[in-house]
C-alpha cells in the first residue's frame, strides 16, 4: 500500500541545513499492524507527516497506492488526510467548544457529508469504541482515556486506509493506555493498516512489525514487508 | 465541505465568546450608528432649507429695485425704482411668464371688534397667489381691475383671522388698517409655518392701489412698487425668464451697456440650489467624520481576528489535519469577521435611525432617515469585515499544520 524510496527531509535551521530524514526507503502492505520506535529526533515523527500527507518530502518518491503523494498540492494534500488517513495525536487535540459527537463530525463536515448521514456515522463510530452513552459530553468532561477513544473514533469517521498513531498512550495512565491499545489490536484484527510512533517498547511490542529509526535512518526492520 | 457548515463554525466560534464578539462588533455598531445619525441630521438640514426656499414660490423671480449688492444701496433708493409699468411690460413682452404681481409692503397695526393684532400687509395684484403658490380658503381674492382702482378690501391669512375673530365668519366683517378700513372678502388657505421659522398666515393681502394711497403713501411714490413677483411654469423656463426680465428693464430704465443695473433679481431656483448644495456639502462632511469611526471600528475587528488567529492556532492546525482546505479555513475566518462586522451594522443601523427619530421628536430637529440608508450601511457593514477580516484570515489559511499542531 506504501511504498517510500530515497525519502530525505532537511530543514534549515539558521544556516545549517539538518536532515530529519536522510533517504528512508521502505514499504507497508495493507492490514499491517507497524510501530516506528527511535529516540526523539530521530526522524521517526517526520516520516509520519509525510506518510500523512502533512508534509512533503525533499526529496525521494511515495506512494499510496500507487499515487503520487509527494507531488500533490495543497488541496489533494488535504483531501488525502481527508478521505485516506486517519490521526490520532498524544494530546487527543479534540475542540474544547464541541461535543464528542460533534468532534467526531468534523473530518465528515470536510468530506460534505450530509448532517444527518453524519450523525448516524458518527453516533455509530462513538457506539463502536464504547462511548456510546457520552455523546453529548465536551471534553473535558471526559476522561483521558476516553477523550482518546474519542480521538480515535473521529480518526475512523471517513473510513481511512490507514490510521497514525503518535504516541497514543503517553498522556495516559497504565491501564486506559492498555484500552486504546486493545482497540487498535481489535481495529487491526478488522483489517485497518495501523502504523503507531512511539518510544515506549510495551506499546512497540504490541505491534507486529517494529521499525527502527536513529538519525533519519532505517536502522532495523524485524518485519517481512511486502 | 458545505456552505452551510462554513456559517455554523464561524457563527459557533462567534458565540463561544460571546462578550468579546459583542466589544469587537461594538466599534462597528458605533461606527455605522454615527454615519445613519449624521446623515439623518443633515438630509433633515437639507430637507429644511429645500422647504424653506420653496416655501417662497417656486420657479419665482423676485425683482428689487435698488442696484445695491447691500442694503444701504437699496434703501438709499438709487435709480429709478420699479413701477407697475415694470410689471405690466414684463407681463406682455416676456416669454414664459405665468403670473407678475407687483407689491408693496409693510408692518401695519389691524383692528376689528377691539382686538388687536400687528402684522404685515402687502398690497398686490390677483396673479400674486399664483407667484407665492397660497390659495383662498373662503371668500373670493380680488381681481386685477379692483386691485387697480384701489377698493379698500381685504383678504386675511389664517392666523390674522383667528385673532381678530375667534370663531367668527370673517367674510363680510370690517377691519381697520392704520387709520383706514378695510372689508374682508376672503381668507387664505393656511401654509403654516416657513422653513425659517416664520409664521406665513399672518399677513394681509390688500389691492395695490389701496395699499400705495391709504396705507404706505409715503414710502410710496406715484406708481412705484417694491417688489415684483414672476413665476415661470417650470425651472428651465426660469432661467431663460430671469435673463429676459434683466434685459427688458435694463432697455426700460435706458441703462447704457456696461453699466450696472439699477434693480436686483433673485432667482428662488437658484437660491435654493445654493442652500441644497451648502447643506449637502455639510451632510458630507458629517457622514465623513462619522466613517472614520467605521474604519475605527474595523480597526478593531483586525485586531481581535489577529488574536484569535493566534490563539486558535492549534485547532485550526487540526482542521487542516483533518481534511480542512486552505480555502475553508480563510472562509471560516473572513466569514467570522463578516458576521461580527454585519451583525455590528445591524445594531448599529437600528440604533442610528432610532436615534434619528428620537432627534426629530425630542429635538425639535427635521432629521430624515434616507431609504438608502439601511442597504447602504448594510453594504459598509460587509465591506469593512471583508477587508479588515482578509489579513487575519490569510494568516490562519497559511499556517502550516505540523507547527499550528505543536503550538501549545
Amino acid at each position: 500500500m506504501i511504498e517510500v524510496s530515497g525519502l530525505q527531509k532537511t530543514y534549515l535551521m539558521g544556516e545549517e541545513r539538518v536532515a530529519a530524514l536522510a533517504d528512508v526507503t521502505l514499504s507497508i502492505a495493507r492490514g499491517e499492524h507497524v510501530a516506528v520506535i527511535g529516540p526523539s529526533g530521530s526522524g521517526k515523527s517526520t516520516l509520519m507527516n509525510i506518510l500523512g500527507g502533512l508534509d512533503r518530502p525533499s526529496a525521494g518518491t511515495y506512494r499510496f497506492e500507487r499515487e503520487a503523494v509527494g507531488e500533490f498540492d495543497d488541496d489533494q494534500l488535504a483531501d488525502f488526510r481527508n478521505r485516506r488517513i486517519g490521526f490520532v495525536f498524544q494530546s487527543f487535540q479534540l475542540l474544547p467548544r464541541l461535543s464528542a459527537l460533534q468532534n467526531v463530525e468534523l473530518p465528515l463536515v470536510y468530506a460534505g457529508v450530509d448532517p444527518r448521514e453524519r450523525r448516524e456515522r458518527a453516533a455509530e463510530l462513538l457506539g463502536r469504541v464504547g462511548l456510546g452513552s457520552r455523546m453529548d459530553h465536551r471534553p473535558t468532561q471526559l476522561s483521558g482515556g476516553q477523550q482518546q477513544r474519542v480521538a480515535i473514533a473521529r480518526a475512523l469517521a471517513n473510513g481511512p486506509d490507514l490510521l497514525l498513531a503518535d504516541e497514543p498512550t503517553g498522556a495516559l495512565d497504565q491501564a486506559t493506555g492498555q484500552e486504546v491499545l486493545t482497540l487498535f489490536d481489535e481495529l487491526n484484527r478488522q483489517g485497518l493498516t495501523l502504523l503507531v510512533v512511539t518510544h515506549d517498547a510495551g506499546v512497540a511490542a504490541r505491534a507486529r512489525r517494529r521499525i527502527a529509526f536513529r538519525d533519519g535512518r532505517v536502522v532495523s526492520d524485524d518485519g517481512a514487508g511486502a | 465541505m458545505k456552505t452551510g457548515d462554513l456559517f455554523r463554525f464561524s457563527l459557533g466560534a462567534i458565540v463561544a465568546h460571546p462578550m468579546r464578539s459583542a466589544l469587537t462588533a461594538l466599534g462597528v455598531v458605533i461606527g455605522v450608528a454615527a454615519v445613519v445619525m449624521m446623515t439623518a441630521i443633515g438630509l433633515g438640514a437639507q430637507q429644511q432649507v429645500t422647504s424653506a426656499i420653496s416655501g417662497l414660490g417656486s420657479n419665482l423671480l423676485v425683482v428689487t429695485p435698488g442696484a445695491g449688492r447691500g442694503f444701504a444701496a437699496q434703501a438709499a433708493g438709487s435709480g429709478m425704482g420699479l413701477s407697475d409699468r415694470d410689471a405690466a411690460a414684463i407681463r406682455q413682452q416676456v416669454e414664459g411668464v405665468v403670473a407678475v404681481s407687483p407689491a408693496v409692503r409693510g408692518g401695519q397695526q389691524v383692528v376689528a371688534q377691539g382686538a388687536n393684532w400687528n402684522t404685515r400687509v402687502e398690497g398686490v395684484t390677483q396673479d400674486y397667489l399664483a407667484a407665492r403658490d397660497l390659495s383662498i380658503a373662503s371668500g373670493r381674492m380680488f381681481d386685477d381691475r379692483e386691485a387697480q382702482q384701489g377698493r379698500k378690501i381685504a383678504v386675511l391669512g389664517q392666523t390674522v383671522a383667528d385673532e381678530l375673530f375667534p370663531g367668527l365668519d370673517p367674510i363680510g366683517q370690517r377691519v381697520r388698517i392704520g387709520t383706514a378700513p378695510f372689508e374682508v372678502i376672503g381668507v387664505l388657505a393656511s401654509k403654516g409655518q416657513s422653513g425659517f421659522g416664520q409664521d406665513q398666515d399672518d399677513i394681509v393681502l390688500t389691492p395695490l392701489q389701496a395699499a400705495r394711497s391709504r396705507l404706505f403713501g409715503r414710502r410710496v411714490k406715484g406708481d412705484n412698487v417694491q417688489q415684483i413677483y414672476v413665476k415661470a411654469a417650470d425651472e428651465d423656463a426660469l432661467y431663460a425668464m430671469e435673463d429676459d426680465v434683466k434685459a427688458l428693464l435694463r432697455e426700460r430704465h435706458r441703462i447704457a451697456p456696461g453699466a450696472d443695473d439699477d434693480f436686483q433679481v433673485q432667482n428662488m431656483a437658484s437660491i435654493l440650489e445654493a442652500g441644497q448644495q451648502a447643506t449637502q456639502t455639510f451632510t458630507v462632511l458629517l457622514a465623513a467624520v462619522a466613517a472614520v469611526s467605521l474604519l475605527v471600528g474595523g480597526v478593531g475587528i483586525m485586531n481581535i481576528m489577529l488574536v484569535s488567529v493566534t490563539e486558535r492556532t492549534r485547532e485550526i492546525g487540526l482542521r487542516m489535519a483533518l481534511g480542512a482546505r486552505r480555502s475553508d479555513v480563510l472562509m471560516q475566518f473572513a466569514l467570522e469577521s463578516v458576521a461580527l462586522s454585519l451583525g455590528g451594522g445591524l445594531i448599529g443601523l437600528l440604533i442610528g435611525v432610532s436615534g434619528a427619530l428620537l432627534l426629530a421628536r425630542v429635538g425639535q430637529w427635521p432629521a430624515a432617515v434616507p431609504a438608502w440608508a439601511a442597504p447602504v450601511s448594510l453594504g459598509f457593514s460587509v465591506l469593512v469585515g471583508v477587508v479588515f477580516g482578509a489579513y487575519p484570515a490569510w494568516r490562519a489559511a497559511r499556517l502550516d499544520p505540523i507547527e499550528a499542531l505543536r503550538r501549545e
